[in-house]
């Protein structure tokens, strides 16, 4: 198995300082669509100077680099420990190159580990071995101002009148965005995940980042209801940074997990607008960026 | 056209100043967040932990740099830390409200003008506000390439042993910009936000 090292700490790199282009289309357009001269169109003003700076000059586009999570998909051939090791030692180095800021800090103590790998959950990984000969990567930074506006209903929700239904997915949805008001760097993206138990739900909930944002769920039900909460959100009027504004929620995800009879997890991550991801694709000796 | 205002600011352009304004800041201010404000709070105001010789030196230091001045919620990257030579590389704004708890006693201690932060804060503060008086300065989260230019220069560093974001930097801004959304007269954008929200999500809701 080839030395992926260097590969990996590209895919830091691209990740931390360039934002994908249809993140970065979306934000074009939610500028576009705030009033002129106000505040609100002001913070998207920035927020795309800010987004070409970084890419131009390599520099990471928020200073809270986040969580790293990674998801990696193998072919049988691969080690996964030996996966694990490339990934913390490019980790280690990307943190020298400050393509990351040191993130790790000890619950307890306080303490920075100074190179941004901590335990076995930090960073973060996950993975699934798959058929073919392509090995892909994804990386999400996930900073903690948007993880920390992160949700999770048990329904029903007696305080919601929110019932084991999609109708009850669409009120906590709302609930979670009016809580979050601007912190978590509005206007963000929601990833919402219906079922599960409440660890695999929020992780679904996450796993929704991967996909392209034109992406929507399969099922007409689903994507209908994400349209709408991404409209109801938006008539809330929180606006980017919590202005008051045009655009609250730039797009919504929903997935669907089985669940126990007993259990109706509803998750929803939010993601700020820095949204972060991208993908490295290896087949062989060739590799790919997305 | 944005205003510009120098460090340190006296009451009279604090009192200046509404929620709206778009303000272009210049000077030398202190960053902290979250390790930075307990540490303070628990030496110097509530006094429930002993300073050591060094938490004593940084604070006599940090006396001088406040009055007047601002602190700025933020844990940035730096470059730099193995010569010295430091750098703003990375440098936007963390959210303001975990420090709710400590804030106003902070800003009335040291005499504060303000903060800067992402967020906004909550009554304890914006009282402080009135009082004192002082000002919130909303920074824009996220743009944190951008706003580090307007970081001029690293002037020192305190308590780096907090690590690199939770540490005190010492720095001087030059054309810093941010919007008033807490101002002396009461006035909180965030506040107005949050209540016009919940009406509209109460209909939604319904």
């Amino acid at each position: 198995m080839q030395d992926l090292t260097r590969h990996i700490l590209e895919l830091i790199r691209l990740t931390s300082t360039s934002l994908p282009a249809d993140v970065e289309k979306v934000l074009l357009s939610a500028q576009e669509k705030e009033e002129d001269g106000s505040a609100a169109q002001n913070v998207m003003l920035s927020i795309l100077k800010n987004v070409t700076i970084a890419r131009e000059t390599s520099t990471p586009i928020c200073q809270d680099t986040g969580t790293p999570i990674f998801f990696v998909r193998y072919p049988v051939s691969y080690s996964t420990k030996k996966l694990v090791s490339m990934i913390r030692f490019a980790i280690a180095e990307a943190t020298e190159k400050l393509y990351l800021r040191p993130n790790a800090v000890n619950s307890l103590t306080g303490k920075n580990s100074g190179h941004n790998l901590g335990d076995k959950y930090f960073p973060v990984i996950h993975f699934e071995e798959i058929e073919g000969e392509t090995l892909t990567i994804d990386l999400l930074l996930k900073g903690g101002g948007c993880e920390n506006v992160g949700r999770q209903y048990s329904l029903p929700d007696s305080h919601l009148n929110a019932d084991r239904e999609l109708e009850g997915v669409r009120k906590v949805a709302l609930d979670a965005i009016f809580q979050a008001q601007g912190r978590g760097c509005a206007p963000g993206f929601l990833g919402i995940a219906i079922g599960g138990d409440r660890g695999t739900s929020y992780l679904a909930s996450k796993e929704v980042f991967l996909e392209n944002l034109s992406n929507h769920h399969p099922d007409p039900a689903i994507a209908a209801l994400e349209k709408q909460i991404t409209k109801e959100a938006n008539e809330l009027h929180i606006g980017p940074m919590g202005f008051g504004g045009r655009s609250t929620i730039l797009d919504t995800k929903i997935t669907v997990l089985h669940r126990l009879p007993a259990s109706y997890f509803v998750s929803i991550s939010y993601m700020c607008w820095a949204f972060r991801r991208h993908q490295i694709s290896i087949i062989g000796e060739k590799v790919e960026f997305d | 056209m944005p205003i510009s205002i120098s460090i340190p600011i006296s009451d009279e352009s604090t009192r200046a100043l509404h929620v709206g304004d778009s303000v272009l800041l210049n000077g030398i201010i202190v960053t902290g967040r979250d390790t930075a404000h307990k540490w303070l709070y628990d030496r110097f105001i509530k006094k429930s932990v002993e300073p050591s010789f060094d938490d004593k030196e940084v604070y006599k230091e940090l006396n001088n740099l406040l009055k007047g001045s601002l602190i700025y919620h933020c844990g940035p990257v730096v470059s730099g830390l193995d010569t010295g030579d430091y750098k703003f590389i990375s440098a936007g704004p963390t959210t303001s409200i975990r420090e709710e708890l400590y804030q106003s006693d902070i800003i009335n201690h040291f005499n504060l003008k303000g903060i800067i932060g992402k967020g906004g804060m909550s009554e304890k503060t914006l009282e402080s506000c009135i009082q004192t008086p002082a000002v919130y300065f909303h920074a824009v989260g996220g743009a944190a390439a951008l706003i580090a230019r307007s970081v001029k220069r690293v002037l020192g560093v305190h308590k780096l042993e907090f690590g690199m974001p939770e540490a005190i930097w010492v720095i001087q801004i030059k054309d810093f910009p941010v919007t008033v959304t807490m101002d002396s007269f009461g006035q909180n954008l965030h506040r107005k936000v949050l209540d016009n929200s919940r009406l509209i999500l109460d209909r939604l809701l319904d």
